[in-house]
């Protein structure tokens, strides 16, 4: 149940932040801590609501599948899409390695 | 000539145009000389493209000169486009510090719209960093002010392209609208302003947010003019797959012009007053309007009665749970590998962290962090899941109605008029009740207008009409009916009442005010 829930902690703050691969500061977690902790005591309104046969509604406006044709259709050139990399190097996007190192 | 081009509605610069005793490089002179004076004081505008807003001008014209048959009513008509729409080869910043220095490589599919229907793109417009808040305050390039009172926000999120409007600066922009950014900065400005169905247009080529509730529409000064734009904008893109086959109606671009035939269209229909938009905390005064204007269709000749959306007090913790959760999912390409700014001391996660908490701004760091936790191990089916479900309860009170008869809903669209600078910025929840009228409409996904229905303590107050999925021609023609019957009232010929300051280069600016009210 939602109502039932505990608030945030720091540390479960710290997590999400990392979760979210946001680099915050002490005085925003801080803040942070305070707001998403007034905000989720919002949510708990919805236990109020049995909702346990109410199936879930993820798009409004229900579309039938729409087949296009199997065509192949130009793409942006190579040179516009790397236009805006920080980084690039014969035709790709340079990034930090991942694997290696120590 | 001593003649103010810019106080014209575009359906009457089409008909000028169309005479040929107006061109579109007057017109777009006319709105890029107003746009400059006023930005000071106003903060309105991004980017102001003269030279390109003139070349498109020009070529209008040329359209006009060859005798072109047929032409659309935006032909050679100034429009401004909210800040996360792509405009090829020109930034789209989304109000954010982490799309600093892009530069899109493709115009999005309203953009493709615009030019062939030959409208002017003058530039983009100010907003909530990434759509996300009611005042525009969240913005990383600056508050942008209300031409009502220079010391009030204009709403947002699409604040910069409601106060381009409301200012005569342009007679036509677009915004986005995810829970109530079009609807409410039209009512907190004044003005005209709609978000479409679900589906009605293509989102390709715009920055998302929450990609199950995002919506693109127009703002306008007269209903006939923001429906003439979405006109312009509307209909099937198989780049966008939620974007649904629908025909774009042509009811759409001819609307009574006369306000007898518009009024007389109100003859016989049923409206629904949802008692619960009538919201605890609503400001007495502005649900007068509200009421004086229900009177008014009723004297039309409309029944009104008295409905019932149950789950209506459920919706903010609904949008609360799934908006950032969408947004924390959209939100996850900003890494700083394929564009915008790039911080971090080299290491591939140390890059994530730093670019992240440096280029976002605090309101989407709060959403993405709730969206994350909604999402995250063990709290998925207890929020994420519970949130969808109660979407469903939502969406079935609005359908009950409208199955049972009501041709529309009459609601504020705003539970107040516009706030002070800094009034709700200590407490998101406060900023998030600013939605309440409108967020529910985008959580069903249907059609909503606002429109002006009077002042109140000399601030716009914003009726809203809210319609069954694909009813946006008889939205339009219900707003023009209620236009029509108040098209005497004193009010309407009110301009905004600190307009006049904004050309004044003495004046401070947006963020010089509101730091000025954060100290007194």
């Amino acid at each position: 149940m939602i109502a039932a829930m505990p608030g945030l902690s720091r540390s479960d703050v710290e997590h999400v932040a990392h979760l979210a691969r946001l680099g915050l500061t002490d005085d925003e977690l801080t803040l942070l801590q305070g707001q998403l902790n007034h905000i989720l005591e919002q949510y708990a309104k919805l236990a109020e609501l049995a909702t346990d046969d109410i199936p879930p509604t993820a798009q409004t406006i229900e579309l039938e599948n729409i087949l296009r044709e199997d065509l192949v259709t130009p793409s942006l050139p190579v040179e516009a899409v790397l236009a805006n990399a920080p980084d690039s190097a014969g035709g790709y996007v340079v990034v930090p390695a991942i694997l290696g190192g120590e | 000539m001593s003649e103010d081009l810019t106080r014209l509605m575009a359906h009457a610069m089409a008909d000028r145009l169309g005479a040929g005793d107006v061109t579109s490089r007057e017109l777009t002179e006319a709105h890029l000389d107003a746009a400059e004076a006023g930005n000071h004081a106003l903060n309105a505008w991004l980017v102001i493209d003269r030279d390109e807003a003139l070349r498109q001008a020009d070529a209008a014209d040329d359209r006009r000169r060859q005798g072109e048959v047929g032409v659309h009513p935006l032909l050679g008509i100034p429009v401004a486009l909210k800040d996360l729409i792509s405009v090829r080869g020109g930034q789209c910043t989304a109000g954010s510090r982490i799309l600093e220095g892009y530069l899109a490589p493709y115009d999005a599919h309203i953009t493709e719209c615009l030019r062939a229907v030959g409208a002017v793109i003058l530039g983009k417009t100010n907003m909530d960093e990434f759509a996300m808040g009611s005042s525009n305050e969240h913005s990383a390039y600056g508050p942008v002010a209300n031409p009502w009172d220079l010391e009030t926000v204009p709403g947002g999120s699409s604040g910069g392209s409601a106060v381009a409007v409301a200012a005569y600066h342009a007679p036509l922009s677009i915004g986005t609208d995810t829970g109530g950014s079009i609807r409410q900065p039209a009512a907190l400005t004044g003005i005209v302003g709609m978000k479409p169905t679900y589906g009605r247009v293509s989102r390709f080529g715009i920055v998302a947010f929450a990609s199950s509730l995002d919506q693109i529409g127009p703002f306008a000064r007269d209903v006939r003019d923001a429906a003439a734009l979405l006109h312009a904008i509307a209909g099937r893109d198989e780049r966008d797959s939620t974007s649904a086959p629908e025909p774009v109606p042509d009811e759409l671009i001819r609307l009574p012009a006369s306000d007898d035939e518009a009024a007389a269209g109100l003859k016989g229909v049923r409206l629904g007053l949802p008692k619960e938009y009538f919201v605890a905390g609503m400001e007495p005064d502005a649900r007068r309007r509200i009421e004086e204007a229900v009177a008014a269709l009723e004297r039309a000749g409309a029944t009104v009665e008295e409905v019932s959306l149950p789950h209506t007090d459920y919706g903010l913790a609904t949008y609360y749970i799934v908006a950032p959760a969408e947004a924390s999912a959209n939100l996850a390409r900003y890494d700083g590998i394929r564009f915008g700014p790039q911080y971090g001391e080299g290491d591939a996660l140390g890059n994530y962290f730093a670019t992240r908490g440096r280029g976002f701004g605090p309101e989407v760091k709060r959403r993405i962090m709730l969206g994350t936790y909604a999402l995250s191990a063990g709290y998925y089916d207890a929020f994420y899941v519970k949130a969808q479900k109660v979407r469903t309860l939502i969406k079935r009170d609005f359908d009950t109605l409208f199955e049972g008869g009501i041709d529309a809903l009459v609601a504020p669209t705003s539970p107040s008029v516009a706030f002070r600078f800094g009034a709700k910025m200590a407490d998101p929840v406060a900023m998030y009740l600013s939605d309440a009228c409108t967020l529910p409409v985008n959580m069903a996904g249907l059609p909503g207008i606002s429109i002006p229905c009077g002042l109140s303590e000399g601030m716009p107050v914003g009726l809203q009409l809210i319609g069954p999925a694909w009813s946006e021609p008889r939205l339009f023609a219900l707003a023009r009916g209620y236009e029509a019957l108040t098209a005497g009232a004193a009010w309407r010929d009110q301009e905004p009442a600190q307009l006049g300051l904004t050309t004044d280069p003495a004046q401070p600016t947006p963020a010089e005010r509101a730091a000025a009210l954060a100290h007194r």
